[in-house]
């Protein structure tokens, strides 16, 4: 039988964490971009455009991450579209992210004093010019700390996809416990890894969250 | 010849009717008081000329620009009348100046020089040249009052909306705001004030109309309206009987 050192372990399992990271930052910044378009159109004056937004982020809040991988993975396998495993888990956890970050970020805008809205419409100003110069600013202040926060719920979720059988951490955890009959050491190191992941981003969300202090700063 | 024309406008909020079909012309430099209880309609009459509430009927037209339920006239609308409110409503994460400055960039695509240097004048215009620079939670109510009226300027509008505008201020910030507006009053500007500051209105505005339930009253000249109120309800509200 091969002996395994815990470096090997440990090797093994950061050379998996590349992709655990990439997958979040593919998810958190597609979910930003995809969330941002939500946003517009769940605070649209459009019906129509409201009532699609409230049903998707209903649709993908309201279902579990791990059914919306499934169906991306084995769904379009179906109508005989091949789906590899990286791009399944890439589409769904960006729609999945996209649901919340435009929730979060809808709570932030809707936090704006209405003066506000008011005020930039009478001096002429359009929806889109309202947006981008007087209310994103002010709930950008807002909005970051959550967004940071949430951040540490996208870096989970992509645990979820080592079911579907693509290789980021918690996958390899279990590749590598099937070679080395060390379950408690490897899913031991997996959780630290995780951990040393999530711990900064959810302490900058806190820092951030005392240092932009912005509530009852309207007029 | 009017510059707003105010045709029998109603404006419901459900079944609760709060404009009953008001009629008011204003003439270029004219300066109209709008006095009343609370809940009488001033207020909301005030936001349906710049269009921050749609009327339910009737018509609004001010120099020409329809008020109209779409972007393009609302702009053109509100390109003409500026307005001020009672929260001053500054942009807390623009300067001053950056206050003054944005609409104009934005809205009307003036240069970033020329908008610098109408901000400056607009804000010496009020006194506040030397504010500049500074954030509006540094100011005084009554000083950033004056950056609201400043920032309003700064577009050119041919009528001001004024919302009680000094009715968040403590008493003794009351007068420098006032002053501002007497100013440009006499500057011949056409100001609609909805005020409690009745000596003011009695000083300084050419007629006062007095709302009552959703509906114009009373309208005059302050003389007559103050010293000799026709209807009940005007001589309970000024307090004389």
């Amino acid at each position: 039988m091969i002996e395994f050192s815990t470096w090997d372990i440990l090797r093994n399992l950061l050379l998996a964490t590349r992709w655990t990271i990439l997958l979040s930052l593919v998810s958190f910044v597609g979910g930003g971009a995809v969330g941002l378009l939500l946003l517009f159109l769940r605070i649209s004056k459009r019906k129509m455009a409201r009532a699609f937004a409230k049903y998707y982020i209903e649709l993908f809040q309201g279902t579990p991450l791990l059914m919306q991988l499934f169906i991306a993975f084995f769904g379009l396998g179906l109508f005989g579209v091949d789906v590899p495993a990286w791009l399944a888990a890439g589409l769904a956890l960006i729609l999945w992210t996209a649901s919340f970050l435009a929730e979060i970020w809808r709570g932030c805008v809707e936090s704006i004093a209405k003066g506000q809205w008011e005020a930039s419409a009478s001096l002429g100003m359009g929806r889109l010019q309202q947006m981008r110069y007087v209310i994103f600013p002010q709930a950008l202040k807002i909005a970051v700390p959550p967004t940071v926060g949430f951040s540490v719920q996208v870096v989970k979720g992509t645990a979820l996809t080592s079911i579907i059988g693509f290789v980021e951490l918690s996958k390899a955890g279990t590749v590598v416990t099937n070679a080395t009959f060390q379950p408690f050491v490897v899913y031991g190191l997996v959780a630290l890894i995780y951990f040393a992941l999530c711990w900064p981003l959810s302490k900058s969300s806190q820092i951030l969250e005392r240092k932009l202090n912005v509530a009852h700063r309207n007029h | 010849m009017s510059l707003i024309e105010i045709t029998e406008v109603r404006k419901s909020y459900g079944t609760n009717e709060v404009l009953k079909g008001i009629n008011l012309d204003v003439a270029p430099g004219e300066v109209i008081a709008i006095i009343g209880k609370s809940g009488s309609g001033k207020s909301t009459l005030l936001r349906c000329i710049n269009g921050l509430e749609t009327i339910t009927q009737g018509a609004i037209s001010v120099a020409g620009a329809q008020l109209l339920d779409d972007e393009v006239h609302l702009k053109a609308l509100r390109l003409k009348v500026g307005m001020i409110f009672q929260q001053f409503n500054l942009f807390p994460h623009l300067t001053v100046g950056g206050n003054v400055i944005l609409s104009q960039t934005v809205v009307k695509k003036t240069a970033k020089a020329e908008a610098d240097a109408m901000a400056r004048k607009m804000l010496d215009r009020v006194g506040l040249g030397h504010k500049f620079d500074a954030y509006p939670d540094e100011l005084s109510g009554g000083q950033q009052q004056r950056v609201a009226i400043a920032r309003a300027l700064a577009m050119q509008p041919i009528a001001l909306l004024c919302d009680e505008i000094t009715s968040a201020l403590d008493p003794e910030l009351v007068s420098e705001v006032l002053a501002v507006v007497r100013e440009l009053a006499a500057e011949g500007m056409t100001l609609l004030m909805v005020t409690h500051e009745m000596k003011f209105a009695r000083d300084v505005c050419s007629r006062v109309v007095f709302m009552h339930e959703g509906r114009v009253h009373e309208i005059g000249p302050p003389q007559e309206v103050f010293s000799s109120p026709k209807t009940p309800e005007l001589q309970q509200f000024l307090g004389v009987h």
